[in-house]
């Protein structure tokens, strides 16, 4: 098998799939796309892979597939042999494809706001960021309800699922957005929970936590 | 209201866009000092620039059909523009003319702060291990050796010299770990220049600029310059390897309070390694600049 991963570094939904092949171990070559200045991702080789025109693709040997979500979902499937990622259980599947739904709308929020703010888009900044401080505080809610019923995660097993690092990058890079995380203190406890998994490893704009308090 | 800038920087030379990213015929808005600008480039390729009224950022229009135009120069790639009266040359970076450089713009990306910290940033060596782990430094390497800082008064710039500092992967072409050395220029309040070691070739140094383009007092937009020798990577890898440090530096800068920079020296403590933003403190001091900074009591 061979990987190549179509990313821009600074993209967290490029992020999502690096981070997940290397939890994974799965190893993988880099195809850069230069989405900013560049916008490569407009370009006619770019739309013969992804006729939507959007980042990341991801090929292997001879699949291309599109969408963080979906990538992520298929990364696990076939290589994460602990089959923890993403469970068969028809349940827990349907939870955490509820949570990539809500992965997209934190990047239509969140990602929004710091494309706005910092890449010059001309998204409506005030609406992005009110739309994603709606999500953190109902995933705030969510996270404080399960850490008093012991659950860590997004979905209901006691380990991380792709729903998990679906969330995390635009969570991380709220603040390029001008989306403050400080009023969202369980929020705050997963984001590092999420850094402490073995294999995690940065993105450009986020910093690995510190140890755990014991 | 904002406060109108001071006189230097109203009539300084101000960078708005990288030249080849305004499209021909097609509007983009921003803002600079406070004031909403409007631009585009012409048939003939040159850009435009005039203070928005109604425009929106993708609006057609046709260069020809604007008539009150404010100052443009065009210069390392870049579009500048003056508000007042533009009194000197454009600071020069000689380099940029050599045949073999591959020169490319990074992205003008927007940061919360105010242009003179970013500038300030630029200079400092002491965050490499700690921000740009494994690439522009790595514990226990950490000391800023002495190096040399004098403000010319002949350029009327700041220049530190003899700035050394090992670094795991000190440009794209980098194979392996190396001391480089530094040498800074801040040619303009708002400007700064870098020339580094270069892995491919001992002689030659490769040239990184950081213009800012102060939008308002507490937030700029970063253009960032590359003037390279590199043989063999593509302008995508040189980019992507710039913005991947450019990414980890925004969070720090963004963080930082008060987001103005204070010049009074008692404001902040400094430390041995910090010589080079003392004397652009007191550089922009001498000069009076109060856009942007906290202005030293008088």
């Amino acid at each position: 098998m061979t990987i190549t991963l179509y990313d821009f570094e600074l993209s967290g939904n490029c992020y999502k799939l690096r981070l997940l092949m290397n939890i994974l171990n799965v190893p993988y070559a880099i195809h850069p796309v230069d989405f900013f200045p560049g916008r490569e991702h407009k370009a006619d080789w770019f739309l013969r892979l992804n006729p939507f025109g959007q980042l990341p693709v991801l090929k292997d040997d001879d699949l291309v597939l599109s969408d963080s979500g979906a990538i992520l979902a298929y990364l696990a499937k076939k290589y994460d042999t602990s089959g923890q990622w993403f469970p068969d259980d028809p349940a827990v599947t349907a939870e955490i494809l509820r949570w990539h739904a809500v992965a997209d709308d934190i990047s239509a929020t969140s990602s929004a706001a710091r494309l706005a703010l910092g890449y010059s888009y001309p998204f409506d900044i005030e609406k992005s960021q009110k739309g994603a401080h709606r999500i953190f505080r109902i995933l705030d809610e969510h996270l404080w309800f399960g850490e008093k019923a012991g659950r860590d995660w997004l979905c209901a097993p006691a380990h991380p699922t792709t729903a998990d690092i679906a969330c995390f990058p635009y969570v991380m890079l709220s603040e390029e957005g001008g989306i403050s995380r400080q009023d969202y203190p369980a929020l705050r406890r997963w984001t590092d929970r999420v850094r402490r998994i073995p294999g995690f490893m940065v993105m450009s704009g986020i910093f690995p936590a510190g140890p755990a308090k014991t | 209201m904002p406060k109108a800038p001071d006189p230097i920087t109203r009539d300084l030379w101000h960078v708005v866009a990288a030249t080849d990213e305004l499209k021909i015929g097609l509007i983009e808005t921003t803002l600079l000092l406070d004031r909403r600008l409007a631009m585009t480039r012409g048939l003939d390729g040159e850009p435009v620039v005039w203070f928005a009224t109604d425009e929106e950022n993708g609006d057609d229009i046709d260069a020809d059909s604007v008539l009150d135009r404010l100052p443009v120069k065009t210069a390392y790639g870049y579009t500048w523009t003056c508000l007042g009266t533009p009194s000197a040359e454009l600071f020069p970076i000689p380099e940029f003319a050599e045949a073999d450089r591959v020169n490319m713009s990074c992205g003008s990306i927007g940061i919360h702060v105010s242009a003179p910290r970013a500038v300030e940033n630029f200079l400092d060596m002491g965050h490499f291990p700690y921000v740009h782990t494994d690439i522009l430094g790595s514990e226990p390497h950490t000391e800023v050796k002495e190096y040399d800082v004098e403000v010319s008064e002949e350029r009327d710039e700041v220049l530190a010299t003899k700035c050394k500092f090992m670094q795991p992967r000190a440009a794209k072409s980098a194979t392996q770990a190396m001391e480089v050395e530094y040498v800074y220029r801040v040619p303009h309040p708002f400007c700064s220049v870098l020339y580094k070691s270069c892995p491919e070739d001992e002689s030659r140094r490769d040239v990184i600029g950081i213009f800012l383009q102060p939008m308002t007092e507490e937030t700029c937009r970063a253009h960032l310059l590359q003037s390279m020798i590199d043989s063999t990577s593509t302008i995508t890898d040189l980019r992507r390897f710039q913005q991947t440090i450019f990414g980890q530096d925004k969070p720090i800068l963004e963080n930082q309070y008060p987001k103005k920079l204070p010049l009074d020296p008692r404001a902040e403590t400094p430390i041995r390694a910090d010589k080079s933003a003392i004397a652009y403190r007191r550089w922009l001091s001498q000069k009076g600049i109060t856009y942007g900074v906290i202005p030293q009591a008088s």
